[in-house]
């Protein structure tokens, strides 16, 4: 059974479900949002000039997203709590890495999990089947997360405090890059189902990663996939990037994927 | 089609400021390097303006292009996308413009 927050009412056409009834807050319940105020006025001057004020703004675009961000991240790191945002095209893996990675995990540190998608709760129910609390953030006609529904969806799922906090973003290789969710890292997961080319094709997804996995490794004997090419390719936008090779399905390489997730605190 | 968003941020931080005057036209900084695409964030304008203080207003669009400056030879150069490669071989670059992406001032009243 699932209880629908109102949180997203204020929101556009998102949708936030929780669904854990135990994790899901009563209503009306204290909404810890912290109502930042995003009004940057910097540099604000008017001129008169013949029809009309040019009034010179110097702002920038995603200030309000940033800033809310910022107070996503401030309240994560308050609790103790580590968000990783997981962003691919759709059918990389990312929700059977998930499953595989809160069943390995075992108990051994609590992981919560925001699900991103711009309709259904599918994945979400997917993630509930493993015991993990989870929260389905439906976007509508948007293509990714943004810091406000990243906002309503902490207030949602009140990850406890020193956990894990999978990030499941809506499955597009160009949008998500652009806004911060507040989230500690960024993880870009492609499949070699997919085009070796993909780090060139989709730069600013593979420059804002702190990590790239590249999943179903399992097939690589059946298609056509260089993972060392495709790994240069990712370091020629981002130098610096780590790249994994993993397989969801048969565990290979996951125990790295976890290391890294255990520096992630 | 991340414009629709960030267009939607534009209009509504432009709106705010101009408390209830209308506006007539809106600069806006795009750099080169920012996967913000103009023609689709005209095409957002003109939607997301609609029944707002800034319908029917122009937008204007700078975009700066992409340059780098090479931390080996310290070289400045032009960057056609982001993949950051130095003529001089090497891939250890500083973007240093084309990530702009500012609201730089509005016409109102």
């Amino acid at each position: 059974m699932c209880a629908t927050c109102g949180c997203s009412e204020e929101s556009g056409g998102t949708r936030i479900v929780m669904l854990r009834e135990d994790d899901a807050p009563d209503h009306p319940h204290p909404h810890p949002h912290p109502h930042p105020h995003p009004h940057p006025h910097p540099h604000e001057r008017a001129q008169a000039n013949g029809t009309g004020e040019t009034v010179t703004i110097e702002q920038k675009v995603l200030a309000k997203n940033n800033l809310v961000a910022e107070v996503n991240r401030t309240w994560l790191t308050d609790r103790g709590v580590a968000a990783v945002n997981m962003m691919s095209s759709p059918g990389a893996g990312k929700t059977t890495l998930l499953e595989r990675t809160i069943t390995d995990l075992g108990g051994r540190r609590p992981v919560a999990v925001i699900e991103g998608d711009q309709e259904t709760r599918l994945d979400a129910d997917r993630i509930r089947s493993t015991g993990c609390a989870v929260v389905q953030v439906n976007t509508g006609a948007g293509c990714h997360l943004d810091a406000e529904m990243m906002q309503n969806a902490l207030t949602a799922l009140s990850p406890a405090a020193g956990s894990l906090l999978m990030v499941e973003n809506v499955g597009n290789l160009v949008c998500p890059a652009l806004f911060d969710l507040g989230e500690r890292s960024k993880v870009v997961i492609i499949s070699v189902t997919e085009g070796t080319d993909k780090p060139l094709k989709y730069p600013y997804m593979f420059a804002a990663a702190d990590l790239i996995l590249i999943n179903k490794a399992d097939l690589l004997p059946y298609v056509d996939f260089d993972v060392e090419q495709c790994a240069r390719h990712a370091r020629s936008v981002n130098p610096a990037v780590r790249v994994l090779t993993v397989s969801a399905t048969t565990g290979e390489g996951l125990d790295q994927w976890y290391d890294w997730l255990a520096e992630q605190q | 089609m991340h414009e629709l968003a960030i267009t939607q941020s534009v209009v509504d931080a432009v709106c705010e400021r101009a408390a209830g005057r209308p506006v007539h036209s809106v600069c806006v900084r795009v750099g080169a390097l920012t996967a913000v695409v103009p023609d689709a964030m005209r095409f957002c304008f003109g939607l997301v303006t609609e029944g707002t203080t800034a319908e029917g207003a122009r937008l204007e669009i700078d975009q700066p292009p992409g340059t780098g400056r090479c931390r080996t030879c310290t070289v400045e150069f032009t960057l056609a996308d982001l993949i950051l490669l130095c003529p001089c071989g090497s891939a250890d670059v500083e973007i240093t413009s084309g990530q702009e992406l500012q609201i730089v001032s509005m016409k109102v009243g």
